[in-house]
């Protein structure tokens, strides 16, 4: 069901969405994101949007497809820089530093700011060197026994390492959906990112699989400051602290996860998570 | 009539006997409105009928004219072996020759006084079979044409499936037509095959394919044939292999280049006029290339040999290469750039959403991956490197020198056959043959490189599909 | 040495490691983009250089320079009796004392031979023609403009100041071309002879008329016979073929022919079109034959392609009401693909256009000076005329053959873009 505003499934007049409800700012905010406007060419996918993720937490972005949450998402580590097109307004800054700011180089942003995708991309070299992909461009380790040992814990933190280190010289697109979907996990942790976004990171993936996703995602959340886009509430509700509801470019609604799906305060959020549309 | 004119007169009896078949259609139909008794629509019967009536009749005229000559031929010969002595009959060919061409004469009126009563009598014996001949071709085309007709015509009857015999009809030529490049290559492999054999039964193999020493022209005086070294073909593998280095040297980095800019980095505006730019360097047919190599390039280095003190001679093998590697530039930047645009985008973004920058992505995640596409390309313009003939008939050598240095005349294979096949060939001597033979080494090595890199390019679209 | 795990390390340690990079990283980006940008710089290079360098050399050719000799047709010098038929008169003589009347300072025998060099070899039927369409200056003294020698012609294109030596005019004769101008006896005409005239062996009449006569009798072969043929068989492969090891070996087949050199096409003109069937050397039949075997692939691979991009809801529609697959092929998947089928053709076409390798093989490369009037006279093609033109020594066929080039370029221009305004048309519907 994709159509969304319209009086037969929607009732109540106070759907309108003038500026968001909940809490979209915390204090221990790892990135904050100011009054951001996104446009392709002539549209505008995003409105006004405020949030904040908190550091050493999960933010789960949700609402129906075609929102803008992956769009938001994408732009937080500047990828919608590879589309002509596309224009930003508004701030995002980390740790005090501005990141669309002129003197900030998005090579840098982009390694402090890794990013795990929808579909698993493993390059198709081997295990090995798809962990040892980002060091080495990085200039992260001085010796081979250096970039071993990063390969190995990246691999172990992905919760990979015991499955594949018989076989690291073995192409990466060899290994089953959910085990690539890690193995870009681990790709990405191997630079030491400080935030780690995730687009639907297990939307391709079997139910098995997805679990163990979700199970690495809250291991991660110890070192890292995550935020994730999801199709699934259930998802979100599993890995989650805090939750935002985007719905047709705007935020609706940010809190606590467990506020949020419990007892929403708008009421686009509450049909959304009742699955009355979606 | 002259068979262009009998190919007129059927067609048009096929016109007239597509009304034809439309009559009878309706006739057995039993008159204008009763024609939904027919299987078939009237028109189909008539389109049968003029097929049935066209296709034997042509498929005669072809065949008949592609024998009639030689037919005409031997009974001549057969004539004049009665009324000559063995002696005479050593030239045959020329004397056979010589009786068409006074022919000819009688028939344009021309002053024959010159000719031998006996000439005069084969001259109109020939005329005579010729006459002949005519009649009796345009009688059966004819006589088939009409009688192809009469016998549809009787067998047109109201359950007669007119559309189902049209449809077999026009699926078998279809098919046909679809053998037809078949039958192409067939040809090409008979016709190199073959003549090579013959070449091969003067000269042995391993010479061929081992010697050093390369000048037909030695062949050309008596008894000279084989054994004497004159048909190593090495020099010529050398200097092919040489001048195609060169257009490769050329030809693949800047080709790459152009394909990486274009598809990475250019704008929408840049790339709307770099590729027309490419279409007229592709289009630019070869034997201009091989003007601008010949008369504007070659003294163009020649005179930087002269201002660097480095003795460059008019026909180098540079001058050819570089030129050849201009002309296969778009090829390669064409074929590369989509063996790149066919790797996946989210490779790319995932290397770049890692930190890494445009040209370290391209290198290490872009052009890894397209890999296999960029190397059947580059096999594939090897191949048209290898088989160019107008740039290196015009700026090239004709001197097989065995050699490896850029800057002096190398000739290739391609040139050599032009050379051996330019002017008139007798069809037994070596000279000729070993244009054949030249001509199954290329067809050999470019058909292998071709197959190697359809293969290898239909791999690598099958990895991503 | 202490190992360190990133992941341990404090944060700004990374980020200062991998800043410590960034400026030879970025600067490495900036050179590889500057390489891509010069490659592509270059190949626009080439493309201008090409065609102002042809373009240059081509221009003189489309002008020719005349010169006036007051002839003088005298009775004796023609040696003409009354009742003689006025094109059997001496007229080479008469041109010659004209020439020397011109220049009665030149005595030496030699001198009078390099003096009579000055003129074009048809100088001598250029009146005659004059007289005989008028016959009344019979005996009086007439201007009658003839074209300079192809030297004479060069020189004064080339020449910087009148009257100094260059290449192969001496300064003797540089001095005449001098006296001739100051008297205005010379003339610089556009040289429509170049379209109207066939090939010469003298660069003054030369013209591509009968390689452009023997290009379009050749291009129609093509045509008729590859146009047929190449959609009769992609209509059966994509259509009719069952999938099987024939058809298999059918595609694989026209996919290699597609890459064979075009000279092996040459070679099998000459074996099997030329040797075997008895077809006459030479005639644009048999290079309108090879080009369409060699044009074939092409024109199938397009049209099948074409045929392919059919929506396969129009086959089905049509067979749902009934038709056959031939009906349905014929008035509904043909007429739809037709526009593709024709661009593939036109750039098939052009291909054929600019072939040269093949057609030496069929000996279509001999020196013609007639204009081929039907399909099996012996003829020339325009890139087989230029491959001949630019193979001669005399300076003058330099400009023709780039001239000649031009008029090459313009056709396969006019094709490609016809070629491109049908794809565009087709694709915006």
């Amino acid at each position: 069901m994709n159509t969304v505003m319209t009086s037969e499934n929607l009732t109540s007049g106070d759907i309108v969405i003038n500026g968001s409800v909940g809490t979209p700012f915390c204090d221990d905010a790892k990135m904050s994101m100011r009054n951001v406007n996104v446009f392709y060419a002539e549209n505008q996918a995003i409105h006004d949007v405020s949030l904040d993720l908190a550091k050493n937490q999960v933010t789960a972005l949700i609402g129906p497809s075609g929102c803008g949450k992956s769009t938001f998402l994408r732009c937080i580590n500047r990828m919608n820089d590879l589309i002509p097109q596309c224009k930003v307004t508004g701030s995002f800054v980390m740790d005090g530093a501005e990141l669309y700011a002129k003197n900030m180089d998005p090579v840098l942003l982009r390694a402090r700011v890794g990013m795990v995708f929808q579909k698993p991309n493993p390059f198709p070299k081997s295990i090995y060197e798809n962990v040892a992909y980002g060091p080495k461009i990085h200039g992260l380790a001085t010796s081979k026994s250096e970039l071993d040992e990063i390969v190995e814990t990246s691999l172990q933190k992905a919760g990979l390492f015991n499955e594949v280190k018989d076989r690291l010289d073995k192409p990466g697109t060899g290994l089953s959906g959910g085990q690539q979907q890690r193995l870009c996990i681990a790709r990405t942790i191997a630079v030491s990112p400080e935030v780690i976004l995730m687009d639907e990171p297990a939307s391709a993936l079997d139910p098995i699989a997805t679990a163990v996703i979700e199970e690495l995602i809250s291991e991660l959340k110890e070192k890292y400051t995550i935020a994730i886009v999801t199709h699934s509430m259930q998802q979100a509700a599993r890995v989650s602290q805090k939750t935002a509801y985007f719905h047709l470019g705007k935020l609706v609604e940010m809190g606590d996860t467990k506020q949020i799906f419990t007892n929403p305060s708008h009421q686009l959020t509450e049909n959304y998570i009742s699955g009355r549309f979606g | 009539m002259t068979t262009t004119h009998l190919a007129f007169a059927v067609i048009i009896i096929a016109l007239f006997s597509y009304w034809l078949g439309i009559k009878r259609a309706i006739t057995v139909a039993g008159g204008e409105q009763h024609t939904r008794q027919l299987v078939s629509l009237p028109s189909q019967y008539g389109l049968l009928t003029a097929f049935w009536c066209g296709l034997p009749a042509i498929l005669f005229l072809l065949i008949w004219s592609a024998i009639e000559a030689s037919i005409v031929d031997s009974l001549l010969i057969q004539q004049v072996m009665l009324t000559l002595d063995t002696t005479a009959q050593q030239n045959m060919s020329l004397l056979v020759n010589n009786i068409k061409i006074l022919a000819e004469k009688v028939q344009l009126n021309e002053d024959v006084s010159a000719a031998t009563a006996l000439q005069l009598q084969h001259a109109a014996y020939y005329t005579e079979l010729n006459t002949k001949a005519t009649w009796l071709k345009t009688l059966l085309t004819l006589v088939i044409a009409v009688g192809c007709v009469a016998v549809l015509l009787t067998k047109i009857k109201q359950s007669f499936h007119a559309r189902n015999n049209l449809e077999k009809i026009v699926s078998g030529l279809l098919f046909t037509c679809s053998g037809i490049a078949l039958l192409t290559t067939i040809g090409i492999v008979m016709s190199v095959l073959f003549e090579s054999i013959a070449f091969f039964s003067k000269v042995p193999v391993t010479e061929f394919l081992f010697g050093t020493q390369w000048s037909p022209q030695i062949a050309m005086r008596a008894d000279q044939v084989g054994g004497s070294g004159a048909f190593g073909a090495i020099p010529l593998f050398v200097g092919t292999i040489l001048i195609s280095t060169i257009a490769m040297c050329l030809a693949i980095p800047v080709g790459l280049m152009i394909a990486i800019y274009l598809s990475q980095y250019a704008s929408p505006r840049l790339r709307s006029v770099a590729k027309p730019m490419l279409e007229i360097l592709a289009g630019v047919p070869t034997v201009v290339y091989g003007f601008f190599a010949a008369l504007t390039v070659a003294p163009l280095i020649r005179d930087f040999g002269i201002l660097v003190d480095l003795p460059i001679v008019a026909e180098s093998a540079l001058a050819a290469g570089l030129v050849m590697g201009v002309m296969i530039i778009p090829f390669v930047s064409s074929l590369s750039e989509d063996a790149l645009t066919a790797v996946p985008a989210a490779l790319k973004e995932g290397s770049i959403g890692m930190g890494a920058t445009h040209s370290e992505t391209i290198r290490k995640v872009l052009f890894p991956a397209a890999i296999p596409g960029i190397v059947g390309a580059i096999l594939l313009a090897v191949s048209r490197a290898i088989g160019e003939t107008m740039i290196v008939v015009m700026a090239a050598g004709l001197a097989a020198n065995l050699t490896f240095n850029p800057i002096e005349s190398v000739t290739t294979v391609t040139v050599q056959i032009v050379s051996l096949l330019k002017g008139d060939q007798e069809f037994d001597s070596a000279k000729t043959l070993a244009a054949f033979a030249l001509g199954l080494m290329l067809f050999i090595t470019t058909l292998a490189l071709n197959i190697a890199a359809l293969k290898i390019v239909r791999k690598y679209r099958e990895q991503y599909d | 040495m202490t190992k360190q795990d990133p992941q341990t390390m404090p944060r700004s340690a990374v980020t200062e490691k991998i800043e410590l990079g960034l400026a030879k990283r970025h600067r490495r980006e900036n050179i590889f983009r500057a390489f891509g940008l010069t490659a592509v710089i270059f190949g626009f290079i080439l493309v201008f250089f090409l065609l102002f360098d042809i373009t240059s050399k081509a221009l003189p050719a489309f002008h020719q320079h005349w010169v006036k000799v007051d002839v003088n047709y005298s009775e004796k010098s023609l040696r003409y009796a009354a009742g003689d038929n006025l094109a059997d008169l001496s007229y080479r003589n008469t041109l010659r004392k004209s020439i020397y009347e011109t220049f009665p300072e030149v005595k030496a025998r030699r001198d009078k031979r390099q003096l009579n060099g000055l003129f074009s070899s048809n100088a001598e039927f250029a009146i005659k023609e004059h007289l005989i369409a008028n016959p009344d200056h019979l005996g009086t003294t007439q201007p009658v403009w003839v074209r300079v020698d192809d030297d004479v012609d060069v020189y004064l294109k080339e020449v910087e100041k009148l009257g100094e030596p260059l290449v192969r005019i001496d300064q003797k004769e540089a001095q005449w071309i001098k006296t001739l101008v100051d008297n205005g006896a010379i003339e610089k005409r556009f040289n429509i002879e170049f379209f109207t005239s066939s090939d010469s062996r003298e660069p003054e009449l030369a013209g591509v008329r009968g390689a452009l006569t023997g290009t379009f009798l050749t291009m129609i072969v093509t045509l008729v016979l590859s146009f047929p043929l190449g959609v009769a068989a992609a209509v059966y492969l994509e259509e009719f073929a069952p999938k099987n090891r024939w058809t298999d070996m059918i595609e694989v087949n026209i996919n290699n022919l597609a890459a064979v050199p075009s000279i092996i096409f040459g070679l099998l003109g000459l074996a099997v079109i030329i040797n075997l069937f008895g077809m006459p050397r030479s005639a644009p039949l048999v290079g309108g034959i090879v080009l369409t075997l060699m044009t074939l692939p092409t024109i199938i691979i397009a049209s099948r392609a074409s045929i392919k991009a059919v929506p396969p809801s129009i086959r089905e529609a049509a067979m749902g009401l009934g038709a056959s697959r031939v009906q349905t092929t014929f008035s509904h998947v043909l007429p739809m693909a037709m526009p593709g089928i024709l661009t593939g053709t036109i750039i098939g076409m052009a291909q054929a256009l600019g072939e040269t390798a093949p057609l030496l093989m069929i000996g279509m490369v001999a020196f013609i000076v007639d204009v081929p009037s039907s399909f099996t006279d012996a003829s020339t093609v325009m890139p087989v005329q230029i491959f001949l033109w630019a193979d001669s020594p005399e300076r003058g066929f330099l400009a023709k053959t780039s001239a000649a080039i031009l008029v090459l370029l313009g056709f396969l221009f006019l094709m490609n873009a016809s070629a491109a305004y049908l794809r565009r048309r087709f694709e915006s519907k």
